[in-house]
């Protein structure tokens, strides 16, 4: 295998690997501060049905925590299998979040483990929830680090080059990089925004299939409210980040918007398709971009003419940033009908065909989750490090990338289904009636 | 003491801790299928699950910790190991992934499903053969540079004695520490049937950890010399190392204070261990890398101890309230209560 092809294999493994990982991530760092709020929703209001909540949501997180562990594990250490040069050179410069990434981890397993095995052990209710704010917080700042590792990917700082070699080097200056605080807040209220949904979908689910019980219209009312806020505070910060790519990474924000020419009052394109390199059947938002861009309707946006060719990202980048941000807007609008619905009580947000679009909200909003990963990602190509190494002078000049990626493949489909179906398991034996009744037989409602 | 030995001896610490840790887990899960296919599982799988339940994850933090702490110490590392260990750590990275998964999978979503446990019992005994390579390949000969990047030739590899003696010695390692371990636990909890059972195969396992493990230092003799001389100068690290092991074998056999014979081991494989590192000492990879020339800048550095420092500050305490409510809690140790979510 030539140098060629283990460039390709390592970016389609580590594409695999990032696009199955941040699935099971997102939900494990966003699940936690669920599991959290319902607990204290619980103690605040003495309401059993909340506890209850917290704890059948911290039982099915623990199968999505192993599969994001594991898949962590395996990413953390393809970063040096499959990128040894770039690991050696970025080493120097950004190992500090990494480390500091492991601490976190560190603090939320052995948290986690606790609170899942003192169940009932306190009397004090207040207790367990003690035990869960480690487990956010843990889950929270492991996203924060390694966004910040990506971030200085987007826009290396903290050091000077000097005949080639790195000196001069501040790693706190890395970490606080012009692209870590956008990305930061994006990813962990995205991974917020999304995991509320995801446990919304769930409890609409539940109601649309025979269960009328009032613990799920709890738990469905809680989740949208808390998604509401979350996604309005997405499209905000998104709207940070537009800003941000249009001072310090134009040709991404560029070639996302197919805005070849720099000009003033720039237009934003919504949908459309690519022919012959002109932009078709696209909808035209007047002075939409310079206001994205720079709170100026007349402000002038960088355009892709200002790159040598071989320093433009993928055009296709524009349909990933498309779906997120359609998909972002969508459940802000769902999200809202059903609260002011709720408030006013009207009759369509308690509806089946209602109930059904927010099961969907749970594959759009990882399928947004995935476009935005792929939209930054890809948007930054040919780069490794933005302007210092390319992506393929970071390879590794290993043979056998290719078989490692169908062995990888293999294992992904493993555990895709394997969690899939211990989770429906898991809350097929034992419905929430059943454990509900249980509880109060003084069972304690195991699943045995 | 310098930043860069100060560097590598909290790498190594912490690779102690998972090679500890691991190998009671990795140990538990092999005895746990063991037991369900000779049918002693009713012996044998409450003790285990009881112990490994609220740890299962910790374990793997001491993994990702050493491997982050490397790189983030020795960047150099990244380049030669990183392009050399695709293949093995990869299999390891896959095994670790089935066992890690397939343990919550079996524990909290489908109890007593068999196939769950015997891929995890499995796999445990695979990953510590296919990471201990890595102890190998460091020894060097192994690795040729071809056009200025490092290429492993497997075939020697493969080949070559040392690197089945360490696989062998891996193996009943883990076997023989996971052992010694629940023979303790099981006392604890009061079970004099695990007890007994976990007591034999302790006593099965220590004969081929310690020929093996003292096998390797012949053979090193042969592969790389300068190690082998450098051990020499460690002597007695090794000796106590052995003292210490016939101790917990003593105890054992004489089915007294198995706690202490726990701790005897720890001891046991403190000395050979930090020996074995000590002698390697200055190579990371003989002969092509030192700890000299891989270290990061001294910025790096220091930040990174800076972290560590503070970082240790909040574990330390975690870890000894994670021991106190689980380890070291009598009603939970004897299952009295099981509280789990």
């Amino acid at each position: 295998m030539g140098n060629e092809e283990a460039v390709f294999y390592s970016r389609v493994l580590t594409e695999l690997t990032l696009s199955f990982h941040i699935i099971y991530a997102t939900i494990g760092v966003g699940v936690p501060l669920m599991i959290m709020i319902a607990q204290w929703v619980g103690i605040r209001k003495n309401d059993e049905h909340y506890i209850l909540l917290a704890r059948r949501w911290a039982r099915g997180f623990v199968i999505t925590v192993a599969v994001g562990v594991v898949t962590g594990t395996a990413i953390g250490l393809q970063l040096s299998l499959l990128w040894p040069n770039f690991m050696e050179l970025a080493g120097n410069v950004i190992a500090l979040p990494l480390f500091m990434e492991t601490f976190a981890f560190f603090f939320e397993a052995i948290f986690l483990g606790i609170y899942l095995y003192t169940w009932d052990r306190f009397e004090n209710q207040k207790k367990h929830l003690l035990l869960l704010v480690p487990v956010a917080i843990g889950a929270s700042f492991s996203a924060v680090f390694i966004t910040m590792v990506n971030a200085f990917m987007n826009a290396p700082q903290g050091f000077d080059i000097v005949n080639g070699e790195l000196v001069n080097i501040n790693p706190i200056i890395a970490m606080f990089n012009p692209a870590m605080p956008t990305k930061v807040a994006h990813v962990v209220i995205t991974a917020y925004m999304t995991a509320a949904f995801v446990l919304a979908a769930i409890a609409a689910f539940r109601l649309l299939k025979g269960s009328d019980h009032i613990y799920h219209k709890k738990a469905l009312y809680l989740t949208m409210k808390v998604g509401l806020v979350f996604a309005i505070a997405t499209a905000l910060i998104g709207d940070f980040s537009g800003k941000y790519l249009a001072e310090y990474q134009p040709e991404k924000l560029a070639a996302a918007e197919w805005h070849f020419e720099t000009k003033e009052n720039a237009e934003l394109l919504l949908l459309g398709v690519l022919k012959d390199g002109e932009p078709k059947y696209a909808i035209k938002v007047p002075f939409g971009l310079s206001l994205l861009a720079h709170n100026n309707p007349k402000a002038e946006v960088i355009g892709l003419d200002q790159f040598p060719e071989d320093e433009i990202p993928p055009l296709y980048i524009h349909y990933l940033f498309n779906i997120m941000v359609f998909i972002g807007m969508w459940m802000v609008l769902l999200a809202a009908w059903y609260w002011i619905g709720i408030k006013r009580g009207w009759r369509s947000v308690t509806t089946k065909w209602f109930r059904w679009l927010i099961v969907l909200g749970a594959p759009l909003t990882i399928i947004a989750i995935e476009s935005g990963w792929w939209l930054a990602e890809v948007g930054r190509q040919p780069w490794i490090l933005r302007k210092l190494m390319r992506v393929e002078d970071a390879a590794t000049t290993s043979g056998q990338v290719d078989l490692m990626l169908m062995l990888f493949a293999l294992l992904y489909i493993i555990l895709g289904i394997g969690s899939v179906v211990v989770l429906r398991r898991m809350f097929r034996k034992n419905p929430v009636e059943r454990e509900l009744e249980d509880r109060h037989m003084g069972k304690g409602g195991d699943v045995q | 003491m310098n930043l860069e030995i100060l560097g590598i001896s909290v790498l190594w610490t912490f690779l102690f801790g998972y090679i500890l840790v691991g190998a009671i887990d990795f140990g538990a899960g092999f005895f746990n299928a063991y037991s369900l296919l000779t049918g002693k599982q009713r012996i044998l799988t409450k003790v285990i699950q009881r112990y490994l339940s609220p740890v299962w994850e910790v374990t793997n933090v001491f993994l990702v910790f050493f491997f982050v702490g490397i790189i983030g110490f020795f960047p150099k590392t990244a380049f030669y190991y990183g392009t050399t260990l695709l293949v093995p750590v990869s299999i390891g990275v896959i095994l670790l992934a089935i066992r890690g998964s397939y343990y919550a999978f079996e524990t909290y979503g489908a109890r007593g499903h068999k196939g769950y446990s015997f891929m995890y019992g499995l796999a445990g005994l695979l990953i510590p053969a296919s990471l201990s390579i890595v102890l190998t390949i460091s020894e060097g000969g192994f690795i040729e540079m071809v056009d200025g990047a490092p290429v492993l030739d497997y075939w020697v590899l493969f080949t070559s004695p040392l690197t089945w003696s360490i696989v062998v010695l891996s193996i009943a390692a883990t076997l023989y520490i996971s052992a010694v371990f629940l023979t303790w636990y099981a006392n604890k909890a009061g079970d004099v049937e695990a007890t007994d059972l976990l007591r034999k195969y302790a006593l099965i396992w220590s004969l081929p950890t310690i020929i093996t493990a003292g096998g390797i230092i012949f053979e090193l003799r042969r592969h790389n010399f300068e190690h082998y001389s450098n051990i020499q100068t460690f002597w007695p690290m090794f000796l106590i190392s052995f003292i210490l092991f016939i101790g917990t074998v003593w105890l054992l056999w004489k089915r007294r204070s198995y706690g202490w014979a726990f701790g005897l081991l720890m001891g046991q494989f403190a000395f050979a261990f930090f020996g074995y590192g000590a002698s390697h000492y200055p190579y990371l990879l003989y002969p092509h890398l030192t700890i000299y020339d891989s270290f990061t800048n001294p910025a790096m550095a220091i930040s990174l101890i800076v972290a560590f420092i503070l970082g240790l500050g909040l574990l330390i305490p975690s870890l000894v309230l994670l021991m106190r409510l689980f380890l070291f809690n009598k009603g939970y140790v004897r299952g009295k209560k099981d509280f789990h979510a």
